[in-house]
């Protein structure tokens, strides 16, 4: 029911994101979406692609500091209000949302989120049978 | 009032009366060092009996005692008398390998007081005047080595301790304050909250004397920070092991420090053949204190580098000057007045597995204020949450600080992003502005 995000550990400075994209474009994986935050000294940069255990791979071969945790991706239809019907869901059950981007993949929504209660979460999502993105569905997402 | 310039007649000794003394002074504490269960040993040793040293020139046959031999004996296997004679220790900060520690008898802090007195008469402080410290008190002996030395001076003396600038400068306009002790980093900072605050040292205080120290600084440095405060700042140089402060001190000629050879017996030596270098050549210096009873050090290698100024002072004083210390022979830093050994560092950053190895110590000054930055390299990524990286940072600080006294500002690098431990890698990177 998650899909696997890739976090990087990336310091502020230029060209240190280059490093890592370059990493990733060697190996024919592609950004599905990604999202940094600003802060002073270093960000972790978020990354959805097609291949996560490639690319989580591939990073750590080349001493990049990152790691692979599990998100929910929702898709929702592109209608205003979808996503905040479906996050009052999880804030019924006194779920937290750790952080949430999103994007827009062929006509749908997709809401990228990571949870303090991965189980409850799960239970949510079975419940109202909301839709969500498999791995396996990832690259063909593209 | 009319005073004399000389505080202790000894500080009017000719070179040949400086050199009997020591003589004398040495034959004593070489005999009174026979009680030191460590000395004793060094002896015996090296084949050496107390009869061998009767000269001067019979001092190099005795082996150098060092820092080392400071912790392997901690923490009071170096006395030379019972501890029950004893009536306080100094003691170094750190918890890594063992501080080394330091035994005074109520004589020795007498004398100790003695000196410290003698310096600031020196530069012309005068029982009139108001003296504000802003040491540390405590273990440091900055704190209560001033405190006393102002108080047998005569002077008013106001035991400010370090920090709260705002009351520091409280103190200036409500006490009077005219003698002032400060690391040269914190002088420049009360100059900085003057000015936020509109005080003007020259109309609202009664500011005359600086007494700085324990820091490295140029002389560019100094000038700036006497032009700030318009006041005259004399530069001093001391260390816990002999004694803490009031071991070596300008005079008003402020070209170089007296070193009072009635306390120490001053060598300085290449620091790898450990041989004397010529007359006015940066070397280590080495001290033999000549003045003491719970804990006399016979040749002490301080690991300062440094040399001694040639020719004679117009102040009319004979004892050696130092010049301005050039650095270490070790790998010590000192910031802030505060001694630290990177090696303190590396093994509080080992505690935290998030850490990859390497690490580096970069000291800077910031307006006028000495900072340390310590970059460590994150391991891995093994969370993915802003709130547990500042976590990890705050925690990493506070052991730090816990450990070396002061706050260091820690950065996260991505790790492989710092020289490598392969042979000599750079630990520390020193972009202060001095010597």
């Amino acid at each position: 029911m998650t899909i696997n995000q890739i976090s990087i550990f990336i310091e502020n400075k230029s060209g240190t994101l280059v490093k890592v994209l370059k990493l990733l474009k060697e190996e024919g994986i592609q950004l599905i979406a990604s999202t940094i935050a600003d802060t002073a000294e270093y960000g972790i940069c978020r990354i959805i692609c097609s291949e996560p255990q490639k690319a989580y791979d591939t990073l750590r071969e080349h001493g990049v500091a990152a790691s692979l945790c599990e998100v929910f991706a929702l898709e929702l239809d592109d209608v205003p209000g979808r996503a905040a019907d479906a996050i009052e869901l999880f804030a019924s059950k006194g779920i937290s949302i750790a952080y949430l981007y999103s994007f827009l993949l062929n006509g749908k929504g997709c809401l990228v989120f990571r949870t303090d209660n991965n189980s409850l979460a799960r239970q949510v999502i079975q419940e109202n049978e909301l839709k969500f993105i498999p791995e396996k569905d990832l690259s063909k997402l593209l | 009032m009319d005073y004399k310039e000389f505080y202790n007649p000894e500080e009017s000794f000719s070179r040949s009366e400086l050199e009997a003394l020591q003589t004398e002074r040495l034959k004593t504490t070489v005999k009174h060092c026979m009680d030191s269960a460590f000395y004793h040993r060094r002896f015996k040793e090296n084949g050496l009996s107390v009869s061998d040293i009767s000269t001067l020139d019979d001092l190099k046959k005795i082996p150098f005692t060092t820092k080392q031999d400071l912790r392997d004996t901690y923490p009071f296997g170096i006395a030379s008398v019972p501890l029950r004679e004893c009536t306080r220790l100094h003691s170094s900060s750190g918890t890594t390998g063992n501080p080394t520690v330091i035994l005074h008898t109520a004589k020795d802090l007498d004398q100790w007081a003695n000196a410290v007195a003698r310096c600031l008469w020196m530069v012309g402080c005068r029982p009139e005047d108001v003296f504000q410290n802003t040491s540390g008190y405590g273990m440091f002996t900055g704190g209560l080595g001033f405190q006393y030395g102002a108080e047998r001076l005569g002077m008013l003396t106001v035991p400010a301790a370090a920090g709260n600038t705002l009351r520091q400068l409280k103190f200036f306009t409500d006490f009077g304050t005219t003698v002032v002790h400060a690391i040269p980093s914190y002088a420049a900072r009360l100059y900085e909250v003057m000015c936020e605050k509109g005080i003007d040292p020259r109309r609202d205080t009664s500011l005359r004397t600086l007494v700085i120290g324990a820091e490295p600084h140029s002389e560019d440095t100094r000038r700036r920070i006497e032009d700030m405060l318009s006041i005259k700042a004399y530069n001093s140089f001391g260390m816990s092991e002999m004694m803490g402060p009031g071991v070596a001190f300008e005079c008003r000629e402020q070209n170089g420090m007296h070193i009072w050879e009635d306390y120490f017996i001053v060598e300085i030596v290449n620091p790898d053949t450990l041989e004397p270098v010529p007359d006015g050549e940066v070397g280590e210096l080495v001290l033999t204190t000549i003045n003491r009873e719970a804990m006399p050090l016979l040749r002490y290698r301080t690991r300062d580098l440094t040399r001694i100024l040639p020719g004679d002072c117009p102040c009319g004083r004979h004892h050696l000057r130092l010049d301005r210390m050039k650095g270490r022979s070790d790998d010590m830093i000192i910031l802030k007045g505060v001694n630290i050994f990177p090696i303190q560092i590396e093994t509080v950053l080992m505690h935290f597995e998030e850490l990859a190895s390497d690490y580096l110590i970069t000291l800077e000054t910031l307006s006028d204020n000495d900072a340390m930055t310590v970059d460590v390299e994150l391991k891995d990524m093994i969370f993915d949450d802003y709130s547990r990286l500042q976590t990890l940072e705050k925690e990493i600080t506070r052991q730090l600080r816990d450990e070396i006294l002061i706050t260091p500002k820690v950065r996260l690098v991505p790790k492989n992003s710092l020289p490598k431990s392969e042979g000599k890698a750079v630990r520390v990177k020193d972009l202060r502005k001095k010597f």
